[in-house]
């Protein structure tokens, strides 16, 4: 078990990188996934038919392609994903702004990947508004915009926070093809190393960086059963 | 589409029908403008676009065109063995798991009232223990990427002195256990969210605990579970690429070999994914399709997962985004 | 299809056949079926003769030392060194069996004795002979970095120091380890060093210009200079000396000691600069010496 104290910082500067990686594409996901539900549901069908296409690639295909593109396919149409250099963004995340584009282009793959699964979690939740609310609104004369706005998103904000919490605990667990895309140093890449290059004994990586994961996710999940079981008692 | 009647906007007039004919249109130029300038162009003059690169996948008289798809069939073949082994082994590990940690939980209820005070403290204490160990596994489990999962199957099995011969076999153990978790867990909530009645009239009739879960509860819960557990199978079939970590050789890694030969990354990547979305959509159609019967089938009573609100969005099943949902969730890749 | 698959079998096994008949060309003792060798009981070349079996460790994503060809078999200077020693021990070519060990496994492979032998561009160091056994070298090459054509400003592993020039090598390699102590910060790479699954990412990502070199062994870069029709070419000189050894299983002198006379045979009667000019030699025609074996 030594190695978890010899290179003790090796896992923490792996799990900080994990972790600001998953901040960022958590973000992107959100909005990204939150601007295609509108679509999938707007009534301009030309809008409904990108939405539609969006989160049926996306969802169908294996990150790992998904992620290839976005690492080398970018680079063919000319894009080495600058616009993610946004100044005082990238003085936070340090690593978004270098000049090796590699974790910009793990963002934005995690991003565009997980926001098919975000949009499906609004689309359910949406779903479970009572469509009561919605028709009230409109007799009321709300338009689209307001009818989403102030009557049906908030509510269905309530019944789609569970199922995004889980969508974001699997982008936490997708980050870790990261490592085998170039971002170097963070933790699936420091496992690899540590057991390849510098040859310390597997199990104990092994438990270094599951601690690393599961630091994240689990106390999410077990946040989302809370809110899952408080709901659950207070529907009865 | 438009035909459909949604509960979020009023039947469009002729004003809200121009409306939307004049933004369709700025759509429809927009991403015309958008895959022309973004995509179309910068591929084009980046030589992306030329024969040389396309010809070995899609030109039929390209002399090395039976060699790639000779090659991308064995990778496919090779992917879909690993899949369908991986979905056996987890429905068998998953159906197992979620009957035993149901079995402990009544387990734990049980008082033991008939034996002496010491030997029920013993067994509560060790249904308990059972109860929590499990737990705890598939909470690590579950919350491990399947990728470190895979990864370290791979290296720590041999190294603790079991060795498989096949690398196939190292990937399917990864993706079982992370799959059989998660397939457990629905299986599990699928039974639980049963009504209590289902329980309580077999005990009536005399079954045993085992007997309830095995004959009534089991059965239900496949059936009330199976778009979530399509979904599921999907999410085994795309893990399957991340074979190429340990070198199984799946069909990214055989893409990759063309790829060394034929330099067209882009190329070889856009066609596999092709048929990788192609599989997955026919399989979530089927899962679609199972939902519909099901709602379909079962009038007579709603079952408490059944019962989903009557939704906004027409076109999607009752109750039917929610529980797809659900299950994507759990998804890794 | 299904002609084609037939067609495709029957070239494979000309191949196959081919390279086997070379193989007897060049040696009188190049027979094969168990019995016509004999081994020392109980060592690895009798149970590898006995089985009729040899796994070879390689790289499938190597030009000129180790590559998948679309018919689905690795050729390249390595592979053919692994068909000689299986000659040796009396197996035949087509009795080989291959298995792909990126530069991160390597160690695993022989540990876990998924591989008989591994012939993969295997750089001899001390680290590694803490693990696992090296027979040879059987090639000493260096390495040396590459650029674009008309970059100029970098000209030897120094450039990096100033840490505006970015580097790509492959994970769990000797050239990606050592790269790191020219880089301008040593302790967190990630800023100027890339490490990718193959070589072929790391081609890919200079000809995008995300990284502006890619340092490895100079054979391999050669391979990837001569296919590249003048886009890429070598900076500097190569500035470290990478013999390249046939790992085998720790502690397994005997079978270490066969590999090592194999090799002195095959660079005295000439098969070594056969494989050699079928292979590597089409990106670096001049026939290496042989060097000398390690008996350590």
């Amino acid at each position: 078990m030594s190695v978890l104290v010899d290179h003790f910082d090796v896992f923490v500067g792996g799990f900080w990188l994990t972790f600001q990686l998953c901040i960022l594409s958590a973000v992107g996901a959100l909005a990204l996934g939150a601007l295609v539900a509108v679509m999938r549901i707007s009534p301009v069908p030309p809008l409904r038919w990108i939405g539609t296409a969006y989160v049926t690639v996306f969802r169908n295909s294996p990150l790992t392609i998904v992620w290839f593109f976005a690492a080398f396919g970018l680079p063919a149409l000319d894009s080495n994903a600058d616009f993610l250099r946004i100044p005082g963004l990238s003085s936070i995340f340090s690593r978004l702004g270098i000049d090796l584009p590699y974790f910009r282009f793990a963002v934005i793959a995690l991003s565009l990947y997980t926001a098919a699964f975000v949009c499906e979690a609004i689309r359910s939740g949406i779903n479970a508004v009572p469509p009561g609310q919605a028709e009230a609104a409109r007799a009321i004369g709300l338009t689209f915009g307001q009818n989403l706005r102030y009557v049906v998103l908030p509510q269905a904000w309530k019944s789609a926070v569970v199922p995004l919490g889980s969508v974001i605990i699997a982008m936490i667990k997708n980050s870790a093809l990261a490592g085998f895309f170039g971002v170097v140093g963070e933790l699936s890449n420091s496992a690899q190393n540590l057991t390849s290059a510098l040859g310390e004994p597997i199990i104990p990586v092994f438990v270094g960086v599951s601690i690393g994961y599961l630091v994240m996710t689990v106390p999410l999940g077990i946040l989302l059963d809370r809110i899952e079981q408080r709901r659950a008692v207070a529907a009865r | 589409m438009s035909q459909q009647q949604t509960v979020l906007y009023d039947a469009p007039g002729p004003r809200a029908h121009r409306i939307t004919l004049i933004v369709s249109l700025f759509a429809v130029v927009g991403i015309a403008a958008v895959g022309y300038f973004l995509v179309y162009r910068p591929l084009d003059e980046n030589g992306q676009l030329t024969m040389e690169k396309w010809g070995p996948l899609v030109d039929p008289n390209n002399e090395v065109f039976p060699l790639v798809w000779a090659r991308l069939r064995d990778g496919f073949i090779a992917t879909l063995t690993a899949a369908g082994l991986a979905i056996l082994s987890s429905l068998i590990f998953g159906t197992a798991l979620a009957v035993l940690r149901v079995q402990l939980k009544t387990l734990k209820q049980r008082r033991f009232v008939g034996l002496p005070d010491p030997a029920a403290w013993a067994l509560r204490g060790l249904g308990w223990l059972l109860n929590a160990v499990t737990r705890f596994c598939v909470e690590i489990f579950r919350g491990l990427p399947v990728v470190i999962t895979i990864f370290f199957v791979a290296s720590a099995l041999p190294d603790l002195g079991v060795d498989l011969g096949d690398i196939l076999w190292y990937l399917v153990i990864g993706l079982t256990i992370y799959n059989g978790v998660v397939i457990a867990e629905i299986l599990r909530s699928g039974m639980e969210g049963l009504p209590g009645g289902q329980r309580e009239a077999a005990h009536a009739i005399g079954f045993s605990s085992f007997q309830t879960t095995r004959m009534i509860l089991l059965p239900q819960a496949f059936r009330i579970m199976l778009p979530a557990l399509i979904s599921q199978l999907i999410v085994v079939l795309k893990d399957t690429s991340l074979g190429f970590i340990i070198s199984y050789e799946e069909v990214l890694r055989v893409s990759r070999y063309i790829i060394d030969n034929l330099e067209n990354p882009i190329q070889v990547y856009a066609v596999v994914g092709a048929i990788y979305i192609l599989i997955n959509y026919l399989l979530s159609k089927l899962a679609e399709y199972a939902q519909r019967r099901m709602a379909r089938g079962r009038k007579t009573r709603a079952l408490p997962t059944q019962a989903a609100p009557p939704s906004i969005m027409p076109q999607a099943g009752p109750g039917g985004a929610s529980v797809g949902v659900g299950a994507d969730a759990g998804s890794t890749t | 299809m299904r002609i084609t698959r037939v067609a495709a079998v029957a070239a494979v096994a000309a191949l196959a056949f081919t390279v086997a008949a070379c193989g007897g060309d060049d040696g009188d003792d190049t027979g094969t079926g168990a019995g016509s060798k004999t081994f020392e009981a109980g060592t690895t070349m009798e149970r590898l003769n006995k089985a009729q079996k040899i796994i070879i460790g390689t790289k499938f994503d190597q030009p000129g030392f180790g590559l998948k060809g679309l018919d689905n078999k690795p050729a390249g200077f390595d592979v053919e060194i692994g068909k000689i020693i299986a000659g040796e021990l009396g197996i035949a070519a087509d009795k080989v069996e291959y298995i792909e060990t990126p530069s991160a496994v390597r160690e695993e492979v022989l540990e876990q004795g998924k591989a008989d032998i591994v012939v993969a561009t295997y750089t001899i160091n001390d680290k590694r002979k803490e693990r696992i056994d090296f027979a040879g070298p059987y090639y000493v090459a260096g390495q040396h970095i590459m650029v674009r054509s008309d970059d100029s400003s970098i000209t030897g592993p120094d450039s990096f120091k100033a840490g505006d020039k970015k580097v790509c090598s492959v994970q769990g390699s000797t050239p990606g380890d050592n790269i790191k102590k020219y880089l301008a910060n040593p302790a967190s790479p990630g800023a100027q060093l890339v490490l990718f699954d193959g070589y072929q990412k790391c081609v890919d990502a200079l000809t995008n210009k995300q990284v502006d070199a890619v340092t490895t062994d100079n054979v391999i870069l050669l391979g990837y200079v001569a296919k590249s029709e003048g886009k890429f070419k070598l900076a500097g000189e190569k500035f470290t000396e990478e013999p390249y050894g046939i790992g085998v299983k720790k502690g397994d002198t005997a079978f270490r000691e066969f590999i090592n006379a194999t090799l002195e045979k095959i660079y005295a009667d000439g098969r070594y600069a056969k494989a050699w000019q079928d292979t590597a030699g089409k990106f670096d025609s001049t026939v290496p010496q042989g060097p000398a074996v390690n008996r350590y």
